[in-house]
């Protein structure tokens, strides 16, 4: 007897092909895992206040990628990156991160988000189990917290409390040295400015119980005029000021306190100074203001940071930022995790990047190490030094003690109910 | 709150000769981006949303002609007449299409060349944020008046915006122009009638308007750093003090920004958490007492 049926495909072969396809559909990073090219997706600031941010972070990235390839690319596969513009707004990187993984078939995702936006991307990597470098969020709580812990999510980038702690036992050097008692802070009026100068201060008093914080002003970010900042702290006539302050909101804090010559005033700590984007804005810049490093290509002063400046320069024609070194970092740690897994898999790249170390030009002994208990870069070049007018801007820098570092930060995590 | 801070400055000739200082240079930028505004809507009855730009072309325009030449006089002469020009053409072209229209169209076509005003300057200056820095004359130290710290470079910037006020005032007031262009406020239709050009009339008051706001970011470049988009937190402060001095009103504005001015800079010692808060409270304060403003009905 013959069977017989319906011509054309059955009920269950019709539902097998819709499942097999929304499967595809929902999951292409799966599906194209064989292609000979691999997507790494890229949300990151194009647009706005913070665009020369972000766009050096896509310089970096593209910088290393080309050396990547050039070197047979990622476990044989080359790289192809899709970088989009968030313009800064969370809910739009997170849209971003997911669409760069579930339509443009991206296997992998570095975050080039601010801290805001890197929340927002990191529950994406949650949600979907795609591995994800962060590159740009300093926010402390980001890896510190275990609420926020994965195996799929790294963070490639210093953080606020280790620059807090550098910072809080070099200025306390600087004030007992110098007997610099009354304190004023200035930072901008958001979760950055805040918690950052909190820390800072935290540790400034742990090295120095005799400090006492007599101002504090905080403006709002991107405020156009400081004029009535700077007057009040020149009324509280304190002996040294901390500021937070970045970017264009930091070259105009400078040039309008500079008028009144606040500089010779008293001695000024800008943890963000020490960064191209700033240094080489500011036209009359005061000698003498101490600044945490961001990215400088004299420090480390080692000849392969120089080559990095260098070469980033020559190819596009500005210094690079800190953001720039922290995603190039990323690029590094992702090369050498493939060659190690011999893979671009996703789980197996994460198994080897927990814990590993690698060589490194910004590495505080040339190799930074990407922590296995929280997943976090540690290792990396931190230090304070002062600036002068011209380059090298930053002659001399201190550099900070990561043995210190690692001891503090421990006990701070422990007062925070982390650990 | 820190009212021992507020009423100690008081009670010093120093503070208070510095704190004034200070409120006055930030109510005398305020008073030229936000007398261009009120001149204009007074005249045109448009509410220019995009009066920030102008500032942001000023401070441009500026920092192209102070790199060219070196000078600072040919730098406020690039911001306030580059900001003139393109007032004119976005006049002529676009906003006189929208004279008479809702307020909403207005707010619209503002807001849309708002968004393209931002994105031309990113493409020819650049997205990145820029520094002009302080002219060579004014790099010198700071006057001490009554024990109080006052800036030249100040004193130039607030003598500018006076000069600036007097000319306007008289000139409004006095002059054959000034009388033209008060009567088109009133009656637009019977200043036609009598053969003058009103358009040319609205052209000129608008290029007016966007060339005083270019010339407050002029002034203001040596000591702001520049980025697309850097008018936006100044026009919201402008339109406060319009509120506030009444719309359409030249001393209104002239009150109404040294007001401001004079608020943030005491308000940041004594409420230094509420500086801001000051600000609207006083303008609500004022839109209940006087709905018009202070000078509301004192239509230019």
């Amino acid at each position: 007897m013959t069977k017989t049926g319906k011509p054309g495909i059955n009920r269950r072969t019709t539902l097998a092909l819709m499942g097999a396809g929304a499967f595809t559909v929902a999951s292409p990073w799966v599906a194209r895992a064989q292609a000979k090219t691999i997507k790494i997706g890229m949300p990151t600031i194009l647009s706005g206040r913070v665009a020369q941010l972000g766009t050096s972070s896509r310089n970096a990235v593209m910088l290393e990628v080309e050396k990547v390839n050039a070197a047979g690319g990622l476990a044989g596969r080359q790289i192809e990156m899709v970088v989009r513009d968030s313009k800064g707004q969370p809910q739009e990187a997170a849209r971003i991160a997911r669409e760069l993984v579930n339509t443009d078939g991206c296997e992998l995702l570095i975050d080039g988000e601010a801290s805001s936006g890197s929340f927002a991307v990191h529950e994406v990597a949650r949600d979907i189990g795609v591995l994800c470098i962060h590159t740009c969020s300093e926010a402390s709580s980001l890896t510190a917290d275990p609420k926020q812990h994965i195996p799929n999510a790294f963070r490639c980038v210093r953080q606020g409390i280790h620059d807090s702690i550098a910072g809080g036992s070099y200025a306390a050097n600087i004030a007992k040295a110098k007997g610099l008692k009354k304190w004023a802070t200035c930072s901008p009026d958001y979760a950055y400015g805040r918690d950052t100068t909190a820390e800072f201060v935290t540790y400034l008093k742990h090295f120095a119980p005799d400090v006492e914080i007599i101002s504090e002003t905080w403006p709002k970010l991107f405020q156009p005029d400081y004029t009535e900042t700077v007057t009040k702290i020149l009324q509280a006539k304190p002996q040294a000021l901390y500021s937070a302050l970045w970017g264009g909101d930091l070259t105009s804090y400078i040039d309008q306190a500079n008028i009144y010559a606040m500089f010779t005033q008293m001695e000024v700590f800008a943890v963000n100074m020490a960064d191209y984007t700033a240094l080489t804005v500011v036209k009359n810049l005061p000698k003498g203001i101490h600044s945490g490093n961001r990215y400088i290509k004299t420090y480390p002063a080692t000849a392969e940071n120089a080559a990095w400046g260098d070469a980033y320069k020559a190819k596009y024609k500005e210094y690079p930022t800190n953001w720039s070194w922290q995603n190039a970092t990323a690029v590094m740690f992702l090369s050498e995790a493939a060659k190690k897994a011999n893979s671009t898999d996703g789980k197996k790249l994460a198994e080897v990047l927990t814990g590993l170390t690698i060589k490194c030009p910004f590495g505080a002994d040339g190799t930074v190490t990407m922590r296995g208990e929280d997943r976090t870069l540690v290792g990396y070049a931190i230090g304070w030094g002062t600036t002068i007018p011209n380059e090298p801007y930053v002659p001399e820098v201190k550099s900070g003690d990561w043995k210190q570092i690692f001891a503090l930060e421990a006990e701070w995590k422990k007062s925070k109910g982390y650990t | 709150m820190d009212l021992d801070a507020l009423i100690g400055c008081l009670g010093s000739s120093a503070c208070v000769v510095t704190q004034t200082t200070s409120g006055l240079i930030i109510g005398m930028l305020l008073f030229l981006v936000a007398v261009g505004l009120t001149l204009i809507f007074g005249v045109l009855k448009i509410v220019n949303f995009s009066h920030g730009a102008f500032y942001m072309f000023g401070a441009y325009f500026a920092l192209t002609g102070y790199q060219l030449t070196g000078s600072f006089i040919v730098a406020l002469l690039f911001g306030a007449i580059g900001a003139a020009i393109i007032g004119l053409i976005f006049e002529r072209v676009f906003i006189s299409r929208v004279y008479g229209r809702d307020v909403l169209m207005q707010l619209l076509v503002c807001y849309a060349f708002v968004l393209i005003f931002d994105d031309s300057v990113k493409l020819i200056w650049g997205a990145e944020f820029k520094s002009m820095g302080m002219p060579a004359a004014f790099q010198v130290p700071p006057w001490f008046i009554a024990g109080g710290v006052v800036p030249p470079f100040y004193i130039l910037l607030i003598s500018v915006a006076l000069v600036v006020a007097a000319l306007l005032g008289i000139g409004l007031a006095r002059s054959r122009l000034g009388k033209v262009i008060r009567a088109a406020a009133h009656n637009p239709d019977m200043v036609s009638a009598l053969g003058i050009n009103t358009a040319m009339i609205y052209g000129s008051v608008f290029a007016l308007g966007c060339a005083l706001a270019g010339l407050a970011g002029a002034l203001a470049a040596p000591v702001r750093s520049m980025t697309p988009g850097m008018g936006f937190s100044v026009l919201i402060e402008s339109f406060i003090v319009t509120v506030i001095g009444g719309m359409g009103s030249i001393l209104g504005a002239l009150i109404g920004a040294l007001l401001i001015g004079l608020i943030r800079s005491f308000g940041s010692l004594g409420f230094p958490l509420f500086t801001d808060g000051l600000m609207y409270l006083f303008m609500v304060i004022v839109l209940v007492a006087r709905p018009t403003g202070l000078f509301g009905k004192d239509v230019a």
